[in-house]
């Protein structure tokens, strides 16, 4: 995994890019987090928002976007600013819709299913979670104001 | 990440330590069925000691609690914090699964 960060102090920039590993995603959350308890970012956002929308959005690129193909890369550009973070996560997929997507889970009858909470949960946590178009791939913006 | 299990009379107590994500979901199902087929029927996962869960961990959690219904079995959830709470609520999950604020009421609850 190769990963770099940007010393300006008033927006800390990571970028990472590794093979579609779910092993991955522990230590890319952690290095985001770590950067936003550095930019003195809200606890809540620390110990949830970040962590659970940041776990989502990666184990979808490597599992739906990638089909779980170590061959294919993840690639993450987390933007930590003063103001607000943002994290776009591109893997090599054809994208997908949100709004198709978007499924209530917590109907009663889906209550019981064991999958379907993820772009819920990010869409929750996060203000933002769009799609952007890319040239190459397929990119997932979430953007979260700091409290 | 670690998960324990331990007895306490009848009940089999499972402790996560660390996050429940998807990374490490099989772990705790594969454990808690073996419990299951050894013939636990009361279960209680504590979370005094877990850090996230995404919702890879929650899908388990809804799994293993209609199988082990299904087995004529219980299952608690016990220690939740504040994030862990607020996951559940949006979730709704707090609706389907019995929450104790401690392990020991959990326990009584059986």
């Amino acid at each position: 995994m190769s990963g770099g960060r940007d010393p300006r102090p008033e927006a800390h920039v990571l970028e990472f890019e590794f093979p579609s590993d779910v092993r991955f995603i522990e230590r890319v959350v952690e290095a985001v987090r770590a950067e936003c308890k550095v930019m003195r970012y809200a606890e809540r956002h620390i110990t949830l928002n970040v962590p659970v929308a940041l776990t989502e959005a990666l184990a979808n690129a490597i599992l739906c976007g990638n089909g779980d193909d170590p061959e294919k890369s993840v690639r993450v550009r987390a933007h930590v600013g003063s103001t607000r973070l943002v994290i776009e996560v591109t893997d090599e997929g054809l994208g997908f819709d949100l709004a198709a997507c978007a499924v209530d889970p917590t109907t009663p009858d889906r209550l019981e299913h064991e999958d379907g909470r993820g772009l819920f949960l990010m869409q929750k946590l996060m203000d933002h979670v769009e799609r952007v178009e890319a040239q190459r791939g397929n990119v997932v913006r979430m953007t979260l104001h700091r409290a | 990440m670690s998960f324990t299990i331990t007895k306490q009379g009848d009940v089999s107590i499972v402790e996560i330590d660390g996050q429940l994500i998807v990374g490490n979901r099989q772990e705790l199902k594969q454990k808690m069925l073996e419990e299951l087929e050894g013939g636990a029927r009361k279960l209680l996962v504590d979370f005094s000691k877990t850090g996230y869960i995404d919702s890879s961990g929650l899908g388990v959690l809804v799994s293993l609690s209609k199988r082990i219904r299904e087995q004529g079995g219980e299952l608690r959830l016990a220690a939740l914090n504040d994030d862990l709470r607020t996951l559940f609520e949006l979730t709704k999950l707090d609706t389907l699964f019995q929450i104790a604020e401690t392990r020991a009421l959990a326990l009584a609850s059986f």
